[in-house]
């Protein structure tokens, strides 16, 4: 059977890995290929970079470190931040990386998701979606630019629109990202993802909220996404991916160990 | 002398990078000439069947790929386009004409309820006493990334089942195919790859 997969996220800046609360304060986590490396030897499934600056920046990632990332570890990696055109997405992929993942271009302009699933394959083009749940007016909004807190931006679309809009433009892949928990840390946003994964054919990656080993299993059972993805518990060593992927195996989720 | 096959598609370098963690040395062509002198080839694939095919016409590699006697493992849309043809077409080419090394037709997998593009870790099948999967332990899982398959037939050595069975890993003749990434398949991966390069 299909595993669920176990996705560490390393947020990329300035060559550096970083972690922000809600996508603010970035503090250095620590450079990229040895953190890779452990997580691949831990056991994760696959792992995202984003580079966190390059959309809201207007400039394409440095892409020096993905062939160094792509020369030692041997597990499917993806990258985002800043991926443009076809062209942008080539070189990513020719550096090494399995998949693009492609943000704010998107928003700006939904052709690109076309334009690159027919070029590339949609196997290898992820829609990321940072979703903002306002309490005052009941709304799930697509955040834009969200690297950076001034140039962020709430868009035109609803979460749940917007999903269905790629979908039918040919993503392979969603990672959906609940702003409301990033980096709090007290669980991933079920509900919300149960709405989405009701109206989501294609793999559903949950993010956003991780804290423990019980978040895991309950989005895996109560809202049956493919993968979770998270950061701040696996880069501060609050939870071992060896130790989750055994305790998710007792809690009857599909895992590789 | 092991070469991958350029077939302007992205993603070599995850395959040359897998090969050389092994420590082998590997080049990266388009030259029919080089590929004929090679001691085992890989075709690598990441994209489309229309845009792997019409690269290999551009670069008049078609007769010279067909015409290798030596071992050649063909991975992920390398494996497909063995194949006599793929369904994997757009608008006015609905159908795209592949190799035909290896017999069958390339089908958008029919997954439902299940998510496609299938897309992660799953376990695979092999026949008894495959060499390419000598000393992998029986239910290793491998990365998959794919929303076309090769149904089973007499070529396939292994099979994976997503909605139905499909073919994981094919052999006819020096061809030799896989469905999943054997080069972002962990410890698993890296010994299949091992495997080949000591058949």
């Amino acid at each position: 059977m299909l595993a669920k997969r176990i996705i560490p996220c390393l947020d990329v800046k300035n060559g550096q890995v970083v972690k922000g609360v809600q996508f603010r304060n970035h503090e250095i986590v620590g450079d990229i290929v040895p953190l890779a490396k452990r997580y691949a030897e831990e056991g994760a499934d696959e792992l995202v970079f984003y580079d966190i600056a390059a959309s809201s920046d207007d400039r394409v990632v440095d892409k020096s470190w993905v062939s160094r990332v792509a020369e030692v570890i041997d597990i499917p990696f993806c990258v985002a931040g800043g991926i443009k055109s076809e062209e942008d997405a080539r070189r990513i992929l020719e550096f090494g990386a399995d998949k693009v993942s492609i943000n704010s271009p998107a928003l700006a302009d939904p052709s690109l998701i076309n334009r690159l699933s027919e070029k590339f394959g949609v196997q290898c083009i992820v829609i990321g979606i940072d979703s903002y749940f306002d309490e005052e007016t009941g709304q799930h909004q697509v955040k834009q630019f969200t690297g950076n807190e001034d140039a962020t931006v709430t868009t035109k679309w609803n979460t749940f629109d917007w999903i269905k809009e790629v979908q039918s433009r040919g993503a392979g892949e969603i990672v959906l990202n609940v702003m409301n928990q990033d980096g709090v840390r007290c669980g991933y946003d079920i509900e919300q993802l149960r709405q989405a994964r009701a109206i989501c054919n294609i793999p559903l990656i949950a993010s956003g909220g991780a804290g423990e080993m019980k978040h895991f299993a309950d989005v895996f059972n109560d809202a049956d996404v493919d993968g979770a993805l998270a950061a701040s518990v696996f880069h501060k060593q609050i939870i071992n991916i060896g130790e989750l992927k055994a305790y998710l195996k007792t809690q009857q989720v599909e895992i590789r160990l | 002398m092991i070469v991958i096959i350029d077939t302007g598609c992205a993603n070599l370098s995850s395959v040359k990078f897998a090969i050389e963690r092994l420590g082998y040395k590997v080049t990266v062509s388009k030259d029919a000439q080089i590929l004929q002198q090679a001691d085992k080839l890989f075709l690598p694939g990441v994209g489309t069947a229309k845009e792997a095919m019409a690269n290999l016409i551009e670069r008049d590699l078609i007769e010279p790929i067909k015409n290798l006697t030596q071992p050649v493992l063909g991975i992920c849309l390398g494996m497909q386009i063995l194949a006599i043809a793929s369904e994997e077409g757009f608008g006015d080419q609905p159908i795209i004409e592949t190799l035909g090394i290896v017999e069958g037709h390339i089908e958008k997998m029919d997954v439902a309820p299940l998510r496609s593009p299938h897309m992660g870790w799953n376990q695979i099948t092999p026949k008894l006493d495959e060499p390419l999967f000598k000393d992998i332990p029986p239910g290793s899982y491998f990365y998959f990334v794919h929303s076309y398959a090769l149904p089973v037939n007499e070529c396939t050595i292994a099979s994976c089942d997503y909605g139905s069975p499909f073919t994981a890993a094919l052999n006819k003749d020096n061809f030799y195919g896989v469905q999943f990434h054997p080069e972002r398949s962990g410890k698993a991966g890296a010994q299949l790859i091992k495997n080949f390069l000591e058949l």
